[in-house]
């Protein structure tokens, strides 16, 4: 597919420092609650529950006391070349031309997940079940994101109904169309109690993504495929940025 | 009833015996019925896919019949246009064996859909594929083909199911049956632009993906090289199921159903196919193995662990595709009998490998460096439609061989016989 760049609208994008990230789990729970992400009913069967935010856990391999574990809390990548939204028969999921986010379309979904099998990154999820909330939890659903169904595939949209809220209050206040860096921020960029995830418009050289990107220890998962990730990671360690990407021996410098 | 149904000039198995056969597979549709209704019912957790195997069995099995299938059109394109303008002995010689080839493509095709209608989380959604169509993505191409081709060759099934005995004495069916046959050249031709198309975009769906160094291709224009090989793979395998079917058809009955050399010709063609193919996969291999595979910072090696070892690729290309196609291009061996089924035989498992290896194997291999290698298992379910579908396809055979004139030269090599005497059409006996 032709490579879409999005340079005059917004880029929205985020970055999360895997130095300070603490693997605590709170940005995934912010995303469950927030999404209205169904619990299954063995949750412990990690290939087949809804995870629109996963933690993977990757360590350098040495033995103790060298050892150093880093975690990896991986969003979509809300690519800028997506390899999921040209291979959808059903023009289920499509790249906003003016946020770069990847929306998913649940009740056009076929549930075909040609879509999974193009993401490297496994950051789509197939509703193997019908949707269910603990006693108690489905009084706590928002109203503001749509529940699905069993037999389609979900995915992490940016929190985009914030941005929808974020977008009408701002115009309500005073007839705004650009939003404030603070104005729009997903629910794992906002519960992060490290403040690891940092969230903007990567377009916008005042948010402070676009400064942290360019820097010399910023990188992004599986670069070499040209997907184009807009979510970056930040580390100083060397091994950890290796390790976000494959290489032949000698290559990584 | 049943004997007024049965073709003239013909002998087929007593009632008694073909309703055994029958429940037989009848069994089979029942477990695949059942296991339908399950996935319908529950949703697909009564598979054993999970989000690393989006695809498994049921996608396996869709891409090998369909590329088994081509013998269909393949047929059709040899016998009504190459057979009709070029060369001649393939109209003489295919005519004997394209109405089972039309048969086989129809329970191919129709399996394959009605096997994607339980693979999709929301079946009733099926159509928005039509409706909300991406013209870029692969799997809309092959849904439109794969839906009209089945129309197709329904058209080209009807003449046939028309020439039933019984049937015919109907003179509009007579007439309408007689019509179409004249024009199936037209369909024939429709149906190979719409065959090649989806066998292609069956590979171009995989040689797409980009995100996966395993199946990603590079190409000519949009289409990535898998297009063109599975098109290649799928015309190679097709005659040589093609054969395969009537073969088995001849033992089960016991006997002659299509001359020898009409075997012989489907073996050769099947051959050459399978010759040129395997050359060129074998290209596309090492041009992928030195191309795509360092470009995304992996070795060859790391795309075969677990139970999808490097066994499979020797399986694939060495003794599923060599020995096959030296077998089938070589007059000595392929007239021998073992050997053309042999030859036949490995030559279709090869391409079902191939069909698997792009599925599965590209699902199993893990890309981000910290994800694990998985394996996957089909569960009975999965088995259940799999092997449903199986039965289907024996049972539609069978009926149309009982009931319809499906090889023509069967009256003429196995003549009904009483007492050891022919009988013919005319009901006169002659000494055998």
């Amino acid at each position: 597919m032709k490579k879409e760049e999005n340079r005059k609208g917004n880029r929205y994008g985020m970055v999360i420092d895997l130095d300070k990230c603490t693997g605590c789990g709170l940005c995934t729970v912010a995303c469950a609650s927030e999404n209205n992400i169904s619990v299954l009913y063995d949750e412990s069967d990690k290939t087949r529950n809804i995870a629109w935010l996963q933690i993977y856990t990757i360590t350098n391999g040495k033995d103790f006391p060298d050892t150093e574990v880093v975690y990896i809390p991986r969003p979509c990548m809300q690519c800028d070349n997506p390899p999921c939204v040209s291979v959808c028969p059903a023009t289920a999921t499509r790249k906003d031309p003016n946020t770069g986010i990847i929306s998913q379309i649940y009740t056009r979904c076929v549930g075909c997940r040609y879509c999974m099998a193009a993401c490297p990154y496994h950051a789509r999820s197939f509703n193997w079940f019908d949707p269910s909330f603990p006693e108690g939890m489905d009084r706590y659903l928002s109203p503001e994101v749509s529940p699905r169904m069993r037999g389609v595939v979900e995915k992490c949209t940016f929190c985009h109904h914030r941005l929808m809220r974020a977008k009408s209050k701002a115009y309500a206040e005073g007839g705004r169309r650009d939003l404030k860096e603070d104005e729009y921020i997903p629910a794992c960029a906002e519960a992060c109690p490290t403040q690891a995830i940092t969230f903007g418009d990567l377009n916008n050289p005042e948010h402070k993504v676009s400064r942290l990107i360019k820097s010399p220890h910023a990188f992004r998962l599986l670069e070499r495929l040209g997907t184009e990730p807009k979510v970056y990671y930040l580390s100083a360690k060397n091994w950890v940025r290796r390790r976000a990407d494959n290489y032949l021996t000698g290559e990584f410098k | 009833m049943d004997l007024t149904l049965i073709p003239n000039g013909v002998q087929r198995c007593p009632l008694k015996k073909f309703v055994p056969w029958m429940v037989l597979w009848i069994a089979l549709i029942t477990w695949g019925v059942v296991s339908a209704f399950l996935c319908f019912f529950k949703g697909l957790n009564q598979t054993n896919m999970n989000h690393y195997f989006a695809f498994g069995l049921w996608i396996v099995f869709d891409l090998s019949v369909i590329a088994l299938g081509a013998g269909a059109f393949f047929t059709g394109f040899l016998t009504h246009i190459i057979g009709e303008v070029f060369i001649y002995p393939f109209r003489d010689n295919l005519k004997a064996v394209v109405n089972a080839a039309v048969v086989i493509g129809f329970i191919c095709y129709s399996s394959a859909i009605a096997m994607l209608g339980v693979d999709i989380g929301q079946p009733l959604r099926g159509w928005f594929i039509f409706w909300h169509a991406n013209v870029h993505s692969m799997l809309t191409e092959v849904s439109f083909c794969i839906t009209a081709y089945l129309g197709v060759l329904t058209i080209e099934y009807l003449p046939l199911v028309l020439s039933n005995r019984k049937l015919k004495e109907i003179p509009e069916f007579d007439i309408f049956g007689n019509n179409l046959h004249h024009i199936i050249a037209l369909f024939a031709a429709v149906g190979t632009f719409l065959s090649f198309f989806h066998q292609g975009s069956l590979g171009g769906m995989f040689g797409v993906l980009f995100g996966r160094p395993f199946a990603f291709r590079e190409g000519f224009l949009v289409w990535p090289w898998t297009f063109f090989l599975f098109i290649h793979s799928s015309i190679a395998a097709g005659p040589s199921f093609t054969l395969l079917c009537v073969w088995i058809a001849q033992k089960v009955t016991g006997k002659e159903l299509i001359n020898r050399d009409v075997f012989n010709l489907l073996a050769k063609i099947s051959g050459w196919l399978l010759a040129t193919y395997i050359v060129l996969k074998i290209v596309d291999t090492i041009a992928w193995a030195y191309g795509v595979v360092p470009r995304a910072g992996m070795s060859f090696m790391d795309f075969y662990q677990g139970p999808y070892g490097i066994w499979l690729i020797i399986a694939e290309i060495g003794i599923f595709g060599i020995i096959p196609a030296i077998i089938l291009i070589t007059p000595r061996f392929r007239e021998r009998d073992h050997l053309l089924i042999i030859g036949a035989l490995m030559n279709v498992i090869g391409i079902v490998i191939n069909r698997f290896v792009f599925s599965v194997q590209t699902l199993s291999i893990p890309v981000m460096p910290f994800d694990k290698f998985m394996s996957y298992f089909p569960s009975w379910q999965e088995w259940g439609i799999a092997i449903g579908a199986i039965g289907y396809g024996i049972l539609l055979f069978s009926l149309s061989y009982r009931y319809l004139p499906l090889f023509p030269q069967e009256a003429e090599m196995s003549p009904v016989q009483v007492l050891g005497k022919v009988v013919t059409d005319s009901g006169i006996i002659k000494r055998s």
